[in-house]
């Protein structure tokens, strides 16, 4: 488990970690060193790997590191992985907790940013609508985006031209 | 359409079961093998949860899994079989051999892959993510001389390692 440092904000301020980012490999890692990069606040995330854990362990290591730091939430890879079975499990002790599963980095992102606003340690207070609020923007995040089809060689006559010759680019979801 | 994996996972049901096999085998349902597991709605919810949609799971206790191995292996998609530790894999392919002696509805089981069994106080690391006690490997030689093949592999784009291998610690080489 690793707290990954901000690398700006309020100079010496360094905040307590509010929520835990768990899931395969590298990914919380990651998760969290893109967070600092955008924000500065990575302090507010503690990674863990499921990484050679068993299920009991992985809970374990989920519990400990949400007594020790007012965690409040959870974010998880896959809804079916691991790491979110084992914090399913933690739930059931602790209901003052939230999962979050399938986060991206702009639902992390608008955690933390949302706990910053709030001017407090915690988001104690709004925790459930924060939540809701990074869910929704992770939601939009999400988008595919295909390139414009080349233009079709003209048959004869005159050259084909405008939005039947160059599709614009189809976008599947929404804006982030 | 057979069971196209037995596997013995202390994570049940995961990423690695759901994704990671699950894709490339184009698995359509989960057999769950444990007693514990069999015996908890609360248990059965949180893994049920885990598997996609498109995907069935049940739910059994070794007893339950034997008798009912054949309708799975005559099932119309391919699934895959699991247990949390090697005991349970042990039990239930024993009954299975027992059952497929008694009558033509039972297929042994052939081959059974060791997934994950991660560290405990007493094991001993054999892999990277294959950590055994001294009783455990004696009942995965006892599958071995049931004529099951027994090897190691985590993904599919693994290299299977054969049981000596993995006891020998020659598997993560």
């Amino acid at each position: 488990m690793t707290n990954s440092g901000g690398d700006a904000g309020d100079p010496g301020a360094v905040l307590a970690p509010i929520a835990i980012v768990a899931g395969h490999g590298d990914f919380a890692a990651g998760l969290i060193s893109a967070v600092a990069q955008i924000s500065g606040r990575g302090e507010r995330l503690l990674a863990v790997s499921n990484r050679e854990f068993g299920a009991g362990e992985l809970e374990e290591v989920l519990r400990a590191a949400s007594e020790a730091h007012p965690i409040r939430v959870l974010f998880t890879d896959l809804p079916g992985g691991s790491c979110t079975m084992a914090a399913r499990r933690l739930l059931r002790a602790r209901p003052d907790l939230a999962l979050v599963t399938g986060a991206n980095l702009a639902t992390v992102l608008d955690y933390v940013l949302g706990a910053e606003e709030a001017g407090s340690g915690t988001v104690a207070a709004g925790v459930e609508h924060a939540v809701e609020h990074a869910v929704e923007k992770g939601r939009l995040a999400l988008a595919a985006v295909f390139p414009p089809t080349a233009p079709a060689a003209p048959a004869t006559g005159a050259p084909a031209t405008g939005a039947a010759a160059r599709p614009p680019a189809l976008e599947v979801g929404g804006a982030g | 359409m057979p069971v196209e994996l037995y596997r013995i996972d202390d994570r049940l049901i995961h990423g690695q079961v759901v994704v990671g096999w699950g894709r490339p085998l184009d698995l359509g349902f989960v057999v769950l093998v444990d007693d514990e597991v069999a015996a908890s709605d609360w248990e059965q919810e949180l893994y049920r949860m885990g598997v996609p949609p498109e995907m069935e799971v049940f739910f059994h206790s070794v007893d339950e899994a034997a008798a009912a191995l054949p309708r799975y292996q005559r099932h119309a998609r391919p699934g895959i079989v699991l247990t949390g530790d090697v005991e349970t894999m042990r039990r239930l392919a024993a009954a299975a051999a027992a059952a497929a002696g008694r009558d033509g509805g039972h297929a042994p089981i052939r081959a059974v892959n060791l997934g994950g069994v991660h560290h405990r106080p007493g094991r001993i690391q054999r892999m990277r993510y294959v950590y055994l006690a001294p009783d455990e490997e004696a009942a995965l030689r006892a599958l071995a001389r049931m004529g099951i093949a027994v090897t190691a592999q985590d993904v599919p784009s693994a290299r299977p390692v054969p049981l000596d291998d993995v006891l020998a610690g020659r598997g993560d080489g």
